[in-house]
């Protein structure tokens, strides 16, 4: 375990620090000046001389890549360029709602998902299965964001249960904020849900044909008893792993849906850093999700551990 | 399995809570306003973005004047002001018991302070130009303040007006971006960044106090995600709606005001006038000549906007309607450019920044021009590679922008600006509008400028940008037109 632990700092560390490096080309290579974003097309050459050298945006490239890298190792995040506030604080404030966000879409993506795998599978060939079989082909059709128009469509704007979109804050208490992530959640969760729920299907179906499922068949174990004690267990290895993959993508890949509900998150805050060009914004934020992706693959990595023992030996998976 | 049972039923029992408890009916003095861009920081001293402006001018800040809803020129923090014999000595006389919103009192030293700030060497001000004038600023006593200008600026008391030369405090000046103190009827009170800024009434305010007791600006990037805020009656109204295809919807439900209001941003085709075929006068107006504004206007804007013939706001006094001068006629458009060597037309490239007027009507005049055998390559490019690309290096044949700073024809003189129109004859006459300060003679001179920018088809004048007001039908007060970037809700009521 102590190698195996040994192994994921230094793989950890390494691509922290070339994803470093690739962020900081790309930037700089990124055609376009912080200062004239902000200071726009009536600005005097003088006036954007200033701002440039008050962002340190004069120094030596290299200058500016070290002291960067410096500033990440101490925990520093620096000023953004352009709202002026610590960076921490604002990718702080995008965190509290698109992690909740995330957590509640994934949940509900797994609650969904996983029954209907196994309803699915044990029902192999039969009604049940092709309905759900269905319902995944349409889950993984239908656009993400194309499904939240018309929830807001029915519950907004028609019934008018629900906010159209935006954050309450968490400081206006738990219900406007559950209210808030209600549809977005649901618009997330669902297409989700239907790619889990087919790998959960195939995934059991085929430890459904391993030998020691006859066994324990065999020995009088129930049909349930197999599906969700013996067989379920066996299949989650590519479950987690597709849940991994989710999660990471729910962190910081759902602009467009934030867009639909106006949600201020993670993703809304990248796309509004590099069109300004806040360049440090843009930096910071990309490694940290850079990290946050490979620590969710690490708890993936535990979870193998513990859903087959096995692999706790040291061995890779 | 019944494990899952309790947790499914626990969980839509909570939604079920979270759905029954809606929200209850907005209070009549609170107001939801729409708004699609963020600003970056709320600091107007420190930055061009319009949304900035549209947050805190009137509201939060104030200057020494300020300009009402119709363009002109009111007392601000200056209650009254007189002006020397020979036009270079301004005298404000200053309102008295006006505090900041922190407490500080405010005093002619905040007016010395913020205007020399606004000039200084490594001043921020993304519009210095408008200080360029001022020779000093003294304090004669605590109320009176004395600005002495190098030359008569016929425009000095508008551009006092400006959001970018509004009193700030100097203690809390630094501040201002994420906390802004001013001596507006608003005071600042919490911004939720990406969703909202929240402004509440200054019980304090040494002028009439304003109507509402909470303003709200929510941010709503997507225009379709607008239209559902708006139907779900989740925002009271947009000054600006951002999907003009929506308009008609709204028109025909009885809950809305539509209304369409004019802005300062002439939307032209921006041409590099030092470039290859461009330099030639004959080929800018075989393109003139090319333009069916209408046909601009009704696929890029659906029917919203005013054509212009040269860059001048059509509802300012001084506005001279040049349309006729280069009408649509695309025999002579040809006829022009084989008289200027191209029978055959040439290629070219207009690159596009992002707003919809730009990607949509660039569109449209590419095809025109193809016409007459202009061949464009389109190359849409974000705003940040714009300013770099186009603004900067001027490396572009044509572009399409839409210009939204007032009064602004005075850029034609710079040469070094990326028009690259280098005339002296132009810049002779902004000289001489400097220095005039008597209104007709200063409209003749605009008129003037007007006139020689449109004769040399400098760019492609196209159409004035149109303001698409949404509001509840039970809103008053809000601006139909934006002769400032500005939202002043100081007015703005709600009535039953």
């Amino acid at each position: 375990m102590r190698i195996f632990l040994a192994k994921r700092v230094f793989t950890l560390v390494l691509t922290l620090l070339v994803a470093t490096l690739v962020v900081f080309v790309v930037l700089e290579i990124l055609p376009g000046d912080p200062a004239a974003v902000m200071l726009g097309i009536n600005a005097e050459t003088d006036t954007l001389n200033a701002l440039r050298e008050e962002l340190g945006l004069n120094r030596p490239v290299w200058v500016r890549y070290t002291h960067w890298v410096g500033d990440l190792i101490t925990g520093n995040l620096g000023i953004s360029y352009t709202y002026d506030v610590p960076v921490s604080e604002l990718i702080l404030d995008r965190i509290t709602v698109s992690f909740p966000l995330a957590l509640l879409a994934m949940t509900l993506s797994t609650l969904i998902a996983i029954p209907l795998g196994v309803m699915a599978a044990s029902n192999h060939n039969k009604p049940m299965d092709f309905l759900v079989m269905s319902f995944s082909q349409i889950g993984i059709a239908i656009p993400n964001f194309w499904f939240a128009m018309l929830l807001t469509l029915l519950f907004s704007v028609t019934l008018r249960l629900l906010p159209a979109g935006g954050f309450a804050g968490w400081d206006a208490g738990i219900v406007p904020v559950l209210k808030s992530f209600l549809l977005p959640t649901i618009a997330l969760a669902l297409p989700q849900a239907a790619i889990l729920a087919r790998v959960t299907r195939s995934a059991l179906l085929e430890v459904l044909q391993e030998d020691f499922i006859r066994t324990a068949r065999a020995k009088g174990v129930t049909n349930q008893g197999i599906l969700w004690k013996h067989a379920l267990r066996n299949a989650l290895i590519p479950v987690v792993t597709i849940m991994g993959l989710q999660f990471s993508f729910l962190l910081a890949g759902t602009i467009i849906i934030e867009n639909v509900f106006y949600l201020p998150g993670i993703g809304r805050l990248i796309f509004q850093a590099i069109s300004q060009r806040d360049l440090i914004v843009v930096k910071n934020l990309v490694i940290l999700l850079s990290a946050a992706v490979i620590m969710i693959n690490f708890m993936v990595d535990l979870l193998y551990a513990f859903i087959d023992p096995r692999l706790k030996g040291g061995g890779d998976v | 399995m019944s494990k899952i049972k309790i947790i499914v039923t626990l969980i839509v029992l909570s939604l079920g809570i979270a759905i029954n408890a809606s929200s209850v009916m907005a209070a009549k003095d609170s107001l939801n306003l729409g708004m699609v861009l963020e600003p970056t920081h709320l600091d107007p001293t420190a930055g061009a973005a319009a949304s900035i402006d549209e947050v805190v001018y009137a509201n939060i800040f104030e200057g020494l004047t300020r300009i009402d809803k119709n363009g002109a020129v009111k007392p601000g923090l200056a209650s009254s002001w007189t002006v020397s014999e020979d036009k270079k000595t301004y005298t404000f006389n200053l309102q008295k018991g006006v505090s900041f919103h922190d407490g500080a009192s405010f005093e002619a030293d905040d007016v010395v302070f913020s205007l020399n700030r606004a000039r200084a060497e490594d001043s921020v001000n993304a519009q210095k130009a408008l200080f360029k004038p001022i020779e000093s600023v003294t304090s004669k006593d605590s109320n009176t303040v004395v600005v002495t200008l190098t030359q008569p600026t016929g425009s000095f008391l508008f551009n006092m007006g400006w959001g970018d030369a509004i009193i700030v405090d100097q203690a809390s000046a630094d501040k201002n971006k994420s906390n802004p103190i001013g001596t507006g009827p608003f005071k600042f009170s919490k911004w939720v960044k990406g969703d909202r800024i929240v402004m509440v009434r200054n019980d304090a305010y040494w002028g009439t106090p304003a109507k509402l007791k909470t303003a709200t600006i929510k941010i709503i990037p997507d225009p379709a995600a607008a239209v559902s805020a708006m139907m779900a009656g989740d925002i009271d109204g947009f000054a600006n709606f951002p999907a003009p295809e929506s308009l008609a919807q709204f028109k025909s439900d009885p809950r809305f005001t539509v209304v369409i209001g004019s802005t300062e941003g002439e939307t032209i085709l921006s041409t590099n006038n030092q470039r290859g075929p461009f330099k030639n006068l004959k080929v800018r107006q075989a393109i003139a000549h090319a333009l069916d504004r209408k046909a601009i206007i009704d696929g890029a804007m659906f029917g919203y906007g005013t054509p212009i013939g040269t860059h001048f706001a059509p509802h300012h006094p001084a506005y001279v309607d040049l349309i006729a001068t280069h009408p649509y006629d695309l025999e002579k458009a040809k006829q022009l450019l084989a008289e200027a060597g191209y029978p055959d037309g040439f290629k070219g490239v207009i690159k596009l920044p992002p707003p919809s007027y730009a990607r949509r009507g660039g569109e449209i005049v590419a095809s025109q021009l193809r016409k007459i055998g202009i061949d464009l390559e389109i190359i849409p490019v974000e705003w940040a590679q714009w300013l770099d690309q186009v603004f900067k290096k001027r490396d572009y044949d044509l572009t399409i922008v839409s210009h939204t700073e007032p009064m602004d024809i005075g850029i034609y003189a710079r040469k070094d600006y990326y028009f690259a129109y280098d005339s002296p004859k132009f810049q002779a006459l902004m000289e001489k509008l400097d220095a005039t300060v008597e209104t007709d003679a200063r409209y003749k001179i605009l008129g003037d400028a007007q006139r020689l920018i449109s004769a040399e088809c400098v760019n492609g004048f196209m159409f004035q940008l149109a303001k698409h007001g949404v509001w509840n039908k039970n809103i008053r007060g809000l601006w139909e037109n934006s002769p400032v970037q500005a939202n002043d809700l100081t007015e703005v009521y709600w009535v039953d």
